[in-house]
């Protein structure tokens, strides 16, 4: 199995060489970046692209590791017990597959995807370290052993909250996903807008990487504000000249919203323009 | 195999581990990567390094690396034929195209490979794979066989020789840069749930346990919900020499802010002393005592002092030393005063770290801070919020 990108997705060589080298060691990769750089499309695309099933993972800060193998849902079982349902005579009746069973009992490939690893408490990655590795668990319930038959793709990606242990950090492969620069970013677009026209486009990126220029900016505009801005422009039909160059400076571009999310932002941005009319 | 190039990484302080090392190994004999010199860095690159902070260190040291070796260790000793296939295609201009049209690949390979011999013999010992130096076939400057062209300007065309010369990741390594978003990720160390206020949340294991422990009998029970609850009292030096840091002071002001629920800032000159202030603009018309500060916020703030501490010594140990105006007592006296009311405390110092022992003052605050003083860079920061936390 390789992953070589998709239609809908453009991989750079690295990011392929870590993705094809977490599939054939089995290793789970570890992935970050910017926001809005595609850290969690990528395993949708890597699913997609291999024709496996994708198994999602999204991880919050109340999350716990246990709750990826397993759960014992003890209040149903409470409940069925004061109703006197004979279902509570077992208990495998009560526990509740988390996303990794679900994966190791699939008895082929599967890509899964565990998302926002760094928004769960400091302990969760220590907690599955030995899963992770072995791919295998104990259920203390039932008193099984839960083993992987085939090896899972693992996916974790990160935003950099918080510090990943060591231990948890040498089992993986790691890459980062860098802001893509101007070509990149053009054949990101092509994938997402195959018809849009020649000239729009390169208006458009040259305010997108000004805008990123911009000094001081809080949150800059990524990726996938780009898309959203490009879909309203096509959308509204705002004419290429709209951002013609010469008056860039002085003008707000049409439709700003979709890529400025911070008010102090907007205003930076507006001062910037209102000072460079005055020196016009 | 490679050991000599896991060995100079270690040497470059990079935090790698045995246990990635052999995975390396591992991709390399599985034929994850190409035997091009790319792919190779590509493949080291994610096994090794795991995080992108790292990312610049490691691009020094493997250029370093590579830069003195005639070969690929491990890999073949001859120029696989692909890559200069590749990197040819890469650097070709159109002129050269057509003529590579002309001669054919085959003829053109030949000669590129006598010509690459030749250059070899008359550089014995000197000539390097990669690098910015002259008879480097694959470097930047030089070397111009009739219609090729390696390396050089041609823009847009980015190998990963390019990656690490350019050092992209600079960047991201932590001694330097700051963004707000690096700044409140560092500052969320600082974070103290805890649960307090009204019980609104169902405490599910605890009422499990409460009704096994009622032999079956329902017996709920609530718990408040979890909120950060650390405090922080920020004081921030103004004008004068700190006029060169106003953009990195702003970033972390601004992260903290929207960061902690219980910020409060005053502002300072050069040092504290009876006084600092809430808006500087009336600075002089709204004061507030330290003294009031200091009764009204309690032991449980931790403080954080941002200021680069430069200034004549005389404005930290004597009375009446301030630049402003006549204070009765030294700095000294306010700045232990301060840390005898909040125990925990840093100093933030916006001035790089190897110049802090060419200045007295520096010297001197940070003896009173005992040594709690740390550079405003996200390293620094990381430091001192682990020593807030302690």
């Amino acid at each position: 199995m390789r992953f070589e990108g998709t239609d809908t997705y453009v991989a750079t060589p690295d990011l392929m060489l870590a993705v094809n080298a977490a599939i054939t060691l089995q290793r789970p990769l570890l992935i970050k970046g910017e926001p809005g750089t595609g850290k969690t499309m990528l395993a949708e695309e890597v699913a997609g692209a291999l024709g496996v099933p994708l198994l999602q993972w999204h991880i919050k800060s109340t999350t716990k590791a246990q709750q990826g193998l397993y759960e014992y849902d003890a209040v149903s079982r409470l409940r069925d017990s004061q109703l006197g349902d004979e279902k509570v005579k077992d208990i495998s009746n009560y526990i509740v597959k988390g996303v990794l069973w679900q994966a190791f009992e699939q008895g082929r490939p599967s890509v899964i995807l565990i998302d926002e690893v760094d928004k769960a408490d400091i302990e969760f990655p220590n907690d599955l370290l030995r899963e992770l590795d072995r791919m295998e668990f104990h259920v203390y319930e039932t008193r099984e052993t839960i083993r992987a038959a085939v090896r899972p793709i693992v996916i974790i990606t990160s935003n950099n909250e918080k510090e990943l242990p060591d231990a948890f950090l040498r089992r993986c492969f790691f890459h980062y996903i860098k802001f893509p620069d101007k070509e990149t970013m053009a054949r990101i677009v092509d994938v997402h807008f195959p018809k849009l026209k020649q000239n729009l486009l390169r208006e458009a990126m040259e305010v997108f990487f000004e805008l990123r220029e911009v000094p001081g900016m809080k949150k800059k505009p990524s990726t996938s504000e780009l898309l959203d801005w490009l879909k309203l422009l096509v959308a509204e039909d705002i004419p290429p000249e709209a951002l013609r160059s010469k008056d860039r400076k002085t003008v707000v571009p049409p439709l700003a919203g979709a890529l400025l999310k911070n008010e102090q932002d907007v205003h930076l941005f507006e001062r910037l323009v209102f000072m460079a009319r005055q020196n016009r | 195999m490679l050991i000599d190039f896991f060995l100079h990484l270690k040497a470059k302080k990079l935090p790698v581990s045995t246990r990635e090392f052999l995975t390396l190994l591992e991709a390399l004999k599985e034929h994850v990567a190409s035997n091009s010199i790319d792919d190779f860095y590509f493949l080291a690159r994610t096994c090794l390094v795991k995080d992108e902070t790292h990312y610049d260190k490691f691009d020094q040291a493997f250029g370093e690396y590579f830069k003195g070796v005639q070969h690929v260790p491990g890999l073949d000793a001859d120029v696989p034929e692909e890559w200069l296939k590749m990197l040819m295609k890469k650097h070709l201009t159109p002129e050269e195209k057509a003529k590579l049209e002309k001669l054919g690949w085959d003829k053109l390979m030949e000669e590129f490979k006598k010509r690459l011999a030749e250059q070899k013999e008359r550089h014995a010992g000197g000539s390097k794979w990669i690098g910015t130096g002259g008879s480097s076939p694959f470097g930047h400057g030089g070397y111009h066989p009739e219609g090729i062209r390696i390396g050089g300007e041609s823009a847009g065309n980015r190998t990963a020789i390019k990656v690490w010369e350019n050092r992209e990741y600079r960047n991201l390594d932590d001694t330097v840069e700051l963004g707000t978003r690096n700044i409140k990720i560092a500052l969320r160390r600082l974070r103290r749930f805890a649960r307090e206020g009204a019980e609104d949340e169902l405490d599910l294991d605890g009422t499990i346990a409460g009704t096994a422990r009622n032999a079956g009998w329902l017996d709920i029970k609530m718990r408040p919900e979890r909120h950060n609850k650390v405090k922080v009292l920020l004081f921030l030096d103004i004008g004068g020499s700190m006029d060169d840091h106003i953009k990195v002071c702003e970033e972390l002001f601004s992260a903290a802010k929207s960061e902690f629920k219980h910020l409060e800032y005053f502002y300072f000159h050069n040092c504290i002393y009876d006084y600092v202030w809430k808006d500087n603009r009336r600075r002089h018309g709204e004061r507030f005592p330290l003294w009031d500060v200091m009764h009204k916020y309690g032991e449980d703030y931790k403080v954080v002092v941002v200021g680069d501490a430069t200034m004549s010594p005389y404005e930290v140990l004597q009375p009446g030393g301030s630049v402003e105006y006549s204070n009765e007592e030294a700095g000294a006296v306010w700045l232990q005063r301060m840390l005898d009311t909040w125990p925990r405390a840093v100093w933030l110092n916006p001035e790089p770290e190897r110049l802090w022992d060419y200045r007295h003052s520096i010297e001197l605050i940070r003896t009173i801070f005992n040594s709690r003083m740390f550079p405003l860079t996200l390293a620094g920061l990381e430091r001192a919020m682990r020593e807030l936390n302690k």
